[in-house]
């Protein structure tokens, strides 16, 4: 199945409007946006996991906060860490507790694959949480942000705001296309077939496990890469990174933006970003944008509702609508010479069961 | 014997205490198609899950041609040339029926870590999917979502992805369930040209169907194994009659 062209070009649109947004000239508009990049990667790396494998994670901020503090803790205090060894350093501190804690939570499936994933994300909560490693509760400071240096030259100067946020955005693209041709290639292939029937894929000869588990750590891996760049933007980390809030809410993303598609999970971040800058101004709501929680999840509750297969579903959602009607007129139409039997054929399509009967 | 390829022997399987499969034995030789039948409940589907490695034997050997599969998982036992197909149809519904069958015979050759390449493109996936698609006669759906193909047709497509694998034992667990005449026909068919490069398992309900072709009928009764042989010797046997064909011995015909 070919995906239509505009469809193709979206990303890349979306891209350039993303580059073309850099020269706005207001820091608060460039900061929101870096920080929607920035969670539209985790995002991304999440909806490899979720609508790609077939794998529900509520602990998918573990490898976030991973790589953010992987960053804050490895750079001295006095200058700048070289960033050469201080992003792989962050990649691979993340991939390698998801191998670890991968290599478990995926002989559970289901509702336990969900508890065992928050458990092992709440266990690395707790340690930087309770312990003095990265300053407790309190979390610790950034001071320089890493440069790349090859023998005196640097290409780029992340100091700078513009080429920070070009670096994030350039980040995303890679990631994004990353993804992109993961999912095409025969690797991502097999996932989707372990995401909709893994007994199947068994008897047909897949060892599923592996493909899993790569899968996992390749997620881990993109989030640890997010949460790198999300300590470099703020200069400092807490705990609250690898929270379960934080491993809901960008679960949440990948659900609200639709799991049949990347840019679903991109989408899903703008969208919920936006939410909560919206509930939170003061300028709209005055005193009551203290309490922007319950409106925030009154919209995602309706958001929700409304569309099954999230918001990169609603064209298809609307076609839908607008075939069964059709159908409908020209049935009322023909009612009188039509059997029963040929009205079914011209019914439109039942809705496949994209998001349900994931795990058998 | 020599064509021998795949054998149990004295497989059993316990859940708890129930004995699902006792001590069954038989074998499958390519050119052959080998019936097993029964009534509900007598062990057929739990052999078949026992022989594809789906469950673990409780006791007794598995061997496929002549080496001892026992032990090894279901995924190895299918990319070493054991097929099956599912009672209940067993496919990817939201995938169209080309790659329903392309993901069934990218199996033999997976390229985990192509990760550049597009699955679309490989050569002989596709080629095995189509070829798969051409023999069970649904290449006219090939672009349609599986998951909106009547329920014969997807009996079909169940084989076809079981073809695709390029295997050499095929284990089909009902493949005619549900399906009218003319398609019954049409499967019987294929197997018949099957039959030449392949042993086949069929565990069948269809009575007809079994006796049409079938050089090797096994009958089980509440998991044991109560006789086996050709057609005729199986009709005139006294104890199947009793036991499952009925005392008239005409339920066949």
């Amino acid at each position: 199945m070919r995906t239509p062209l505009l469809n193709r070009l979206l990303p890349f649109a979306a891209l350039l409007a993303l580059a073309a947004f850099s020269f706005s000239g207001s820091d608060y508009y460039t900061g929101l946006v870096v920080k929607i990049m920035i969670y539209a990667i985790f995002a991304l790396s999440l909806q490899l996991l979720v609508g790609g494998a077939g794998l529900v994670s509520l602990g998918h901020a573990a490898f976030f906060g991973i790589g953010a503090y992987v960053a804050a803790l490895l750079s001295p205090e006095s200058e700048a860490a070289g960033l050469w060894w201080l992003l792989p350093a962050a990649l691979l501190a993340a991939a390698a507790y998801a191998l670890v804690t991968g290599a478990l939570a995926l002989r559970t499936r289901g509702v336990y694959f969900i508890m065992v994933t928050l458990a092992f994300s709440q266990m690395a909560y707790y340690v930087f949480h309770d312990t003095k490693i990265g300053g407790g509760s309190d979390g610790i400071y950034l001071y320089f942000r890493p440069e790349l240096s090859l023998g005196g030259w640097m290409p780029f100067d992340l100091s700078n705001g513009t080429t920070f946020y070009f670096f994030v955005l350039a980040c995303l693209a890679l990631a994004w296309g990353f993804l992109a041709l993961l999912r095409r290639s025969p690797f991502g292939a097999a996932l989707a077939g372990i995401r909709i029937n893994e007994q199947r894929m068994r008897a047909a000869g897949y060892s599923t496990y592996p493909y899993k588990l790569a899968a996992y750590v390749i997620g881990a891996t993109l989030a640890g890469l997010a949460g790198f760049l999300f300590a470099l933007k703020d200069g400092f980390v807490t705990p609250e990174l690898l929270a379960w809030e934080q491993s809901g809410l960008v679960l949440l993303m990948v659900i609200l933006g639709g799991m049949g598609s990347l840019g679903g999970a991109v989408l899903g971040t703008v969208t919920m970003v936006l939410l909560q800058e919206l509930f939170q101004s003061q300028e709209l709501f005055g005193d009551y944008a203290r309490h922007w929680h319950l409106p925030l999840g009154l919209a995602i509750i309706a958001l929700v509702a409304l569309l099954p297969n999230g918001l990169a579903g609603l064209p298809a959602q609307w076609r839908e609508r607008r075939h069964a009607r059709t159908a409908d007129a020209s049935r009322k139409a023909a009612r009188d010479v039509i059997t029963p039997a040929r009205a079914q054929g011209t019914a439109p399509a039942s809705r496949l069961p994209i998001q349900g009967e994931r795990h058998v | 014997m020599s064509d021998v390829l795949l054998a149990a022997s004295a497989v059993t399987r316990r859940f708890g205490g129930l004995t699902a499969v006792n001590g069954v034995s038989l074998e499958l030789q390519r050119g052959q198609v080998h019936a097993v039948i029964g009534t509900n409940g007598a062990g057929k589907s739990t052999l078949i899950n026992i022989l594809s490695g789906e469950l673990a034997a409780s006791s007794g050997q598995v061997t496929l041609a002549g080496r001892d599969i026992t032990a090894w998982p279901q995924p190895e036992r299918a990319r070493a040339g054991l097929g099956r197909s599912y009672q209940r149809s067993t496919i990817f519904p939201e995938l169209s029926v080309f790659e329903n069958c392309r993901l069934a015979a990218q199996a033999s050759r997976q390229r985990f870590w192509h990760w550049w390449r597009d699955a679309a493109n490989c050569r002989r996936s596709a080629d095995l999917a189509a070829e798969a698609l051409d023999r069970t006669g649904l290449a006219a759906d090939a672009r349609q979502p599986a998951g909106l193909l009547a329920h014969g047709r997807k009996r079909q497509l169940e084989i076809a992805m079981c073809l695709a694998g390029e295997p050499q034992v095929l284990l089909l667990d009902e493949p005619l369930a549900g399906m009218g005449p003319e398609e019954t026909d049409r499967i019987l068919d294929l197997l018949q040209t099957l039959k030449a490069g392949h042993a086949i398992l069929l565990v069948e309900h269809d009575m007809d169907a079994v006796f049409r072709i079938a050089e090797i009928i096994t009958v089980m009764v509440n998991g044991s194994a109560i006789a086996s042989g050709a057609p005729p010797q199986i009709r005139a046997n006294p104890e199947v009659r009793t036991a499952y064909l009925g005392e008239d011995g005409q339920g066949a015909h």
